[in-house]
């Protein structure tokens, strides 16, 4: 059997992600599942970042190198998330974003 | 001639050291430094005058124009620029001797005059101060620098009359005359700027060609910058200042209201002489008009009068208009046809400076010994009082053109002059220097003679000033006496050559008899002890007296026209605006903000996904925008 995987394909992949991501960015309350959300988008444009050098400049790196940075700084900025979300709960006892409202103008 | 820069700089050193660490000197240390730094400057100005005067003479005859200092300060253009520097020629030296002598005397005088008088060392900063910017007035070497120096002797003016700030009326006066004569600068400005304008410079020499295609415009600007010589210089209508500004120490009305400051626009119109002469003739005339009123006016108000430095003042309005009229009856540039007045008025400025300031100090001393300016407190002071006395007597012969006294050979150059331009000119001035004399003579009658007010005298027996200032009256006696024979006409004539001053016989017979007239009457209504006649004359015409007395209601009349017409026809209405729609105007957009703050603050939830929604909905209209437009 012969998969034939165009670029297309991939970009199928990562359009689905983002907009899940989008989707539960917006939809979810807990806090948890909006980082969880905010991940599924940085993923998704980590993809394009891989699709796009391997297909259209078959014999660079910078795309893969932008991917592997963004993936770095995911992990980073969750590091940062975690433990904001866990000092909310710490210091208010609940993580849905309904719920923090502190810098209500 | 390089130290002159010294007359400059001196006075302002001397004002910055008093004005900053004055207040921490002993009394005698302060006046000791301005006193030495104003007699180093009078040293230096003789000096001045007489290697000035000892330069040769150009081909035509007249002395040479000197800039020994000029640095340019703002340029504008190539051509216009305001330049500082000091210009010599002969009216400049004439005035730095006079200003610098009257100043001197003022400075020693003061020393016995302002004794133990608390805030002596920001006395004599000040006199420093405008002693510095006096010289600076008149070494000017364009109008603008006139300018900024003329409103520097307006702040000192300001700040000597005001020197007394506890007493209100000193402060009232103070504010008055800054407001008047300031009010009048406006149109001085005016005159420069259009002066600079069409003239493409601020010297007193402008090109030919711009000169010939000014047109009408240099009528109106010189006319325009005389109305702030008139302020300067208490010409009628705006005179109501100087009768006030008596309220300062009365050293300082002989130096600033009497010798120098207020003759400032005198001299400022002999600074454009030649242009008057040349290109507006008409507007010079205008000049000698109001002159003679003023001349007139005052001289009718001082006869009434009951404060004695009030009557000097009116009498320094009416010699200043003397002066004014002088420079006004020229026709041409000629001493010999038609130009005499300019030298006369200067020679009036010189003499006038000497003896009003003698008039001055002498009212000083006999202020000091009965503490009042009424005349009701004096009379009879002739007993106490030798030297104050005789030096009195002095000025007032030579005020009202007694032979051989300085203001005779003046004033009558000045008749002489009017005489040339017409004869009536000349009867109405004949007839006022006789009001001079009679008001002058009245004047020394109460303070000397008359009705002795023996209670007062008895409670207080007045006494002879001390030296210091019994000396500077000695001093202005001396020159009131044999300034007369200076042969004025070689130093400044209307076109600098050398002009040999010659006495017109019939000119000058008609004003002594005139005078001596005057002073006979004044001698037969005020000498005595009982003045029945001058009682009678006060009951027969109250409602003349009265206005008079009142200066012909003028001051009312300007507080009328401010505050009847111009604050409540004008200020009103402009205030109603501003209040009304400027601020509601503001207001509103404040208050629409504000609303609109208000309004929108719901939005500001704190809630992330509301906002990323938003962001989100930004970015898909935009996109589709784009879609759309590309």
């Amino acid at each position: 059997m012969d998969l034939d995987i165009h670029v297309l394909h991939y970009l199928v992949v990562s359009t689905i992600m983002l907009v899940c991501g989008i989707f539960g960015f917006f939809t979810r309350k807990n806090m948890l599942a909006t980082l969880i959300s905010v991940e599924l988008v940085l993923n998704a444009t980590n993809i394009n970042f891989a699709v796009f050098n391997r297909y259209l400049f078959p014999g660079q790196f910078e795309g893969h190198f932008f991917a592997l940075f963004g993936i770095a700084i995911a992990a980073a900025e969750t590091a940062v998330a975690i433990a904001i979300i866990i000092n909310v709960y710490r210091n208010i006892k609940k993580i849905m974003t309904d719920d923090v409202t502190d810098m209500n103008g | 001639m390089e130290y002159t820069l010294l007359i400059l700089l001196l006075p302002l050193l001397s004002f910055l050291v008093l004005g900053l660490a004055g207040m921490r000197m002993k009394h005698k240390l302060a006046g000791g430094i301005g006193t030495f730094s104003l007699a180093v400057v009078a040293l230096l100005s003789y000096l001045t005058a007489y290697s000035y005067f000892s330069l040769d003479r150009t081909a035509e005859g007249v002395y040479p124009t000197l800039q020994p200092w000029n640095f340019e300060w703002l340029p504008f253009t190539e051509s216009l620029h305001i330049d500082m520097g000091i210009l010599l020629d002969p009216i400049s030296v004439m005035m730095l001797v006079v200003i610098s002598t009257v100043s001197l005397m003022v400075h020693i005088y003061s020393f016995g005059y302002m004794k133990g008088e608390r805030g002596f060392q920001r006395y004599y900063a000040f006199l420093s101060l405008f002693s510095f910017s006096m010289l600076g007035l008149v070494l000017a070497t364009n109008i603008f620098q006139m300018y900024v120096f003329w409103e520097l002797v307006g702040v000192s003016s300001y700040l000597l009359i005001g020197f007394y700030y506890t007493k209100p009326e000193a402060i009232a006066a103070s504010k008055k005359a800054f407001i008047v004569t300031r009010f009048a600068d406006l149109g001085f400005l005016v005159g420069i700027l259009i002066y600079g304008y069409y003239m493409g410079t601020f010297t007193f020499t402008p090109e030919e060609t711009n000169l010939m295609g000014a047109g009408m415009v240099l009528p109106w600007a010189l006319g325009l910058m005389f109305i702030g010589g008139a302020g300067k210089s208490a010409m009628f209508p705006l005179h109501i200042w100087l009768p006030d500004a008596m309220e300062g120490p009365t050293p300082v009305s002989a130096l600033i209201h009497a010798a120098t400051m207020v003759v400032a626009g005198v001299y400022l119109v002999a600074r454009m002489f030649p242009l008057f002469i040349a290109y507006a003739p008409e507007t010079l005339h205008i000049v000698a008009y109001v002159g003679a009123f003023t001349a007139f006016y005052a001289a009718a108000v001082a006869c009434v009068q009951s404060d004695i430095k009030r009557v000097l003042a009116f009498s320094t309005i009416s010699q200043i208009g003397f002066m004014m009229v002088a420079l006004g009856v020229c026709t041409s540039a000629d001493p010999h046809h038609g130009g005499l007045g300019y030298m006369s008025s200067m020679f009036h400025l010189f003499t006038h400076a000497m003896f009003k300031a003698l008039l001055f100090l002498g009212a000083g001393c006999i202020i000091h010994a009965v503490h009042s300016n009424e005349m009701s407190a004096m009379g009879g002071l002739r007993k106490y009082m030798p030297i104050t006395h005789i030096t009195f007597l002095i000025a007032c012969l030579a005020i009202a053109g007694i032979p051989p006294f300085s203001g005779f050979f003046s004033k009558d150059e000045i008749l002489t002059a009017c005489f040339q331009f017409s004869p009536v000119m000349g009867w109405v001035m004949t007839v006022i220097a006789g009001m001079t004399a009679f008001y002058m003579f009245r004047l020394y009658y109460g303070i000397f003679w008359g009705k002795e007010n023996k209670q007062l005298h008895a409670a207080h027996t007045p006494r002879e000033s001390p030296l210091s200032m019994t000396f500077p009256l000695m001093v202005l006696a001396a020159i009131t006496v044999v300034g007369g024979f200076i042969p004025f006409g070689h130093f400044v004539s209307s076109d600098g050559q050398s002009y040999s001053i010659h006495l017109d016989t019939t000119v000058a017979v008609t004003s002594v008899i005139v005078a001596v007239i005057a002073i006979a009457l004044a001698t037969f209504m005020y000498a005595k002890e009982k003045q029945p006649v001058a009682d009678a004359l006060k009951r027969a015409l109250p409602k003349l007296w009265r206005a008079a007395y009142k200066r012909f209601y003028m001051d009312e009349i300007w507080l009328f026209i401010t505050k009847k017409i111009i604050f409540r026809c004008i200020s009103t209405p402009v205030a109603w605006f501003d209040r009304h729609v400027v601020d509601q105007f503001l207001n509103f957009m404040a208050w629409s903000t504000n609303a609109a703050g208000e309004e929108l603050q719901p939005v500001q939830s704190g809630k992330i996904q509301s906002y990323v929604m938003c962001f989100f909905g930004g970015v898909v209209v935009l996109t589709i925008l784009l879609l759309i437009l590309l």
